[in-house]
């Protein structure tokens, strides 16, 4: 069990899909039960999974057997070991928060099909994060692709038609993109395993370094799509806004950070950090200039947004530029800072997500001013929103402040102190937007009659709760995810 | 350069095909314009990797007992028939895309009564507008 748990945490779900799929016709109630139980086992799997890659370094799986250039390996080290227990723990706490919202926002007929739908995305982003071959990610991100774009279509409301379809033209573009540099990739190496290209690479790159170098151009503009980096972002807002909420929740706190993973993983492991520091410096200095963009233009349009959900969409496209920028500045405390991101905005962006979705089913929008006296009809869904937020403006003791310091540390180290510049006035637009959440939260006038009347069921109470103390774990204790995320930098930079 | 051109005159194809495509998906408004645009795209990588699967001279890549195969083929290299079976997946991929796609329009249509992108945006913007008086 414990040797072949990498292939079961990614067949698991995806059989499960299956199972809720067929059998969901007849037995409707059963899908929640069995989305649960598949997404905790993936969860724990992943956990243990991740304990191994730290005690172990790396915990390789061969499919079938097959030896490596030949089978497609499942490979895991700590990179990918935090973010496959990012993507299964954000799954299985969704999973657990839907079942309400569904019931709600999901007509009675499609909700087992929307359940294994959320199934095969947790199975294909699962599987991009943990495959070490390169065309059996491209197959999962089209597996993880195809399904979001169904779920943002599956809202009530007829712009989630269109703004699926937008995703879907734009989506498709990136995937192929990507699917054109594995190619290139393979005609210069011969290989589809990221390690064996990254041994043969540079051969290749005397014999046909402008083959490489189309490949990595490629890549990096596909994955740029995928996870939504400015100015590549215009897919995000639309799909957050108009998906159902449960939808919104388990895409926001995952997907975009799982197409930045995989360029670390290209960037890094495939083509490795000479060929990126050594050959394309100004390529990576490029990333670096989007990244900071990012990071101030995504919140400055969040302020302006009164649908909630919009808002915390543009947050995102600000967030995904600080785990953009720790890669750009191929710098060790910049890149902890990174990785240890993709833990920090899971959590914070899980709870503000989930504690919009409990203001959609409890007043039906989400217009900000339904916000109002949140604090005093359901104080706990109104303290983890309030810790998310302080976490995502970056409050020490919170997980934000973590990612902040060590980004704020490898700008310092590279000379490149402009950037801190860049990583204030973002805190800054981030700390105005939330604050006119807390704002009706907190200080609403009670004459005012609150939009939210009573505390959300216990499902999603749990799994919002769970978010917000996240948030502050991950703060408080922060050697956690800090000495696990230097440990994969180090490893990605080949420093010890 | 123009020997280059038409020894690789498949890859001049494939990026040709390819500028196609992209120019249909961004400067059409139809919706199922668009996705044929999408479908020209894809082909052109289908076309891009059976490429590189091309050995000069090599043949079809079946193993035979050692000592053999038949007459005149003792000495002749296989074709590469890996990029053949990517392919096939990549095929399914771009099937599911079209599919997921098509009915996107279908729904889409039965909504807005069109699948004109630009009557679609100035339909959303005509309720955002009534939305806020």
């Amino acid at each position: 069990m414990d040797a072949s748990l990498p292939a079961l945490v990614v067949v698991v779900p995806m059989l499960a899909a299956i199972l809720t799929a067929l059998a969901g016709r007849w037995w409707r109630r059963h899908a929640w039960p069995v989305a649960l139980l598949a997404t905790a086992f993936a969860a724990a799997g992943s956990l243990r999974i991740l304990w191994r890659a730290v005690h172990e370094g790396v915990v390789l799986y061969r499919m079938g057997g097959w030896p490596v250039p030949t089978g497609i390996p499942y490979r895991i080290d700590l990179l990918n070991g935090i973010v496959l227990a990012m993507v299964a723990c954000v799954s299985f706490l969704s999973v657990l928060w839907m079942r309400e919202s569904v019931k709600r926002e999901i007509r009675q007929a499609g909700q087992a099909s929307y359940y294994a739908v959320v199934l095969l995305f947790t199975t294909g982003f699962l599987g991009i994060t943990i495959t070490g071959d390169v065309f059996n990610l491209y197959v999962f991100l089209e597996i993880a692709s195809i399904t979001s774009y169904v779920l943002v279509a599956m809202g009530r409301r007829r712009e989630g038609l269109f703004a699926g379809y937008q995703y879907l033209i734009l989506g498709s573009i990136g995937a192929t993109f990507v699917l054109i540099g594995i190619g290139h990739l393979y005609m210069a190496t011969g290989s589809l395993a990221m390690t064996d290209i990254a041994a043969r690479l540079s051969g290749a790159l005397v014999d046909h370094p402008s083959v490489v170098h189309t490949s990595f151009a490629f890549i990096t503009v596909g994955l740029a799509i995928k996870m939504a980096l400015f100015p590549l972002h215009s897919w995000q807002p639309g799909a957050y806004t108009y998906a159902p909420s449960s939808a919104s929740l388990l895409m926001a706190a995952t997907a975009t950070k799982v197409a930045a993973y995989a360029f670390y993983r290209f960037a890094f492991t495939v083509f490795g950090t000479h060929y990126v520091t050594a050959r394309l410096p100004q390529v990576m200095d490029g990333i670096m200039v989007m990244a900071a963009a990012a990071m101030v233009v995504g919140p400055l349009f969040a302020v302006r947004q009164d649908n909630l959900k919009r808002m915390l969409a543009y947050s995102s496209v600000g967030q995904i530029g600080y785990v953009v920028l720790g890669a750009a500045l191929v710098n060790a405390s910049a890149m902890t800072g990174s990785i240890a991101h993709f833990w920090n905005h899971a959590a914070s962006k899980g709870a503000l997500f989930a504690v919009v979705g409990i203001v959609v089913l409890r007043s039906g929008s989400p217009h900000i001013d339904n916000l109002r006296g949140l604090g005093r009809r359901a104080p706990w869904t109104a303290a983890a929103m309030t810790v998310a937020a302080l976490s995502l403006v970056g409050v020490p003791l919170t997980g934000g402040f973590v990612t902040k310091y060590y980004l704020a540390l490898g700008t310092l180290e590279t000379g490149r102190g402009v950037l801190l510049a860049f990583i204030l006035l973002s805190s800054l637009l981030t700390a105005v937007y939330m604050w006119r959440c807390l704002q009706r939260v907190w200080f609403a006038d009670p004459d005012l009659e609150p939009a939210v009347t009573r505390e959300a069921p216990w499902t999603m109470r749990v799994a919002t709760l769970t978010f917000g103390a996240a948030c502050l774990v991950f703060g408080v204790f922060a050697w956690i995810p800090v000495d696990i995320a230097s440990a994969a930098a180090r490893a990605l930079l080949g420093e010890n | 350069m123009l020997e280059f051109l038409l020894s690789h005159y498949n890859y001049a194809i494939y990026i040709a095909l390819m500028m196609i495509g992209l120019y249909a998906i961004l400067a059409r408004g139809n919706l199922v314009k668009k996705i044929i645009g999408l479908n020209i795209l894809q082909t052109a990588v289908f076309l891009f990797y059976i490429s590189i699967g091309k050995v000069d001279r090599g043949t079809v890549p079946v193993i035979w007992p050692a000592g053999e195969r038949p007459p005149g083929f003792e000495n002749v290299p296989y074709e590469n028939p890996l990029p053949h079976v990517l392919m096939l997946t990549a095929i399914v991929v771009g099937v599911s895309v079209t599919a997921v796609a098509l009915a996107l329009i279908v729904r889409i249509k039965a909504a807005y009564g069109t699948v004109e992108e630009d009557e679609i945006l100035e339909a959303d913007e005509l309720r955002d507008r009534e939305g806020d008086a």
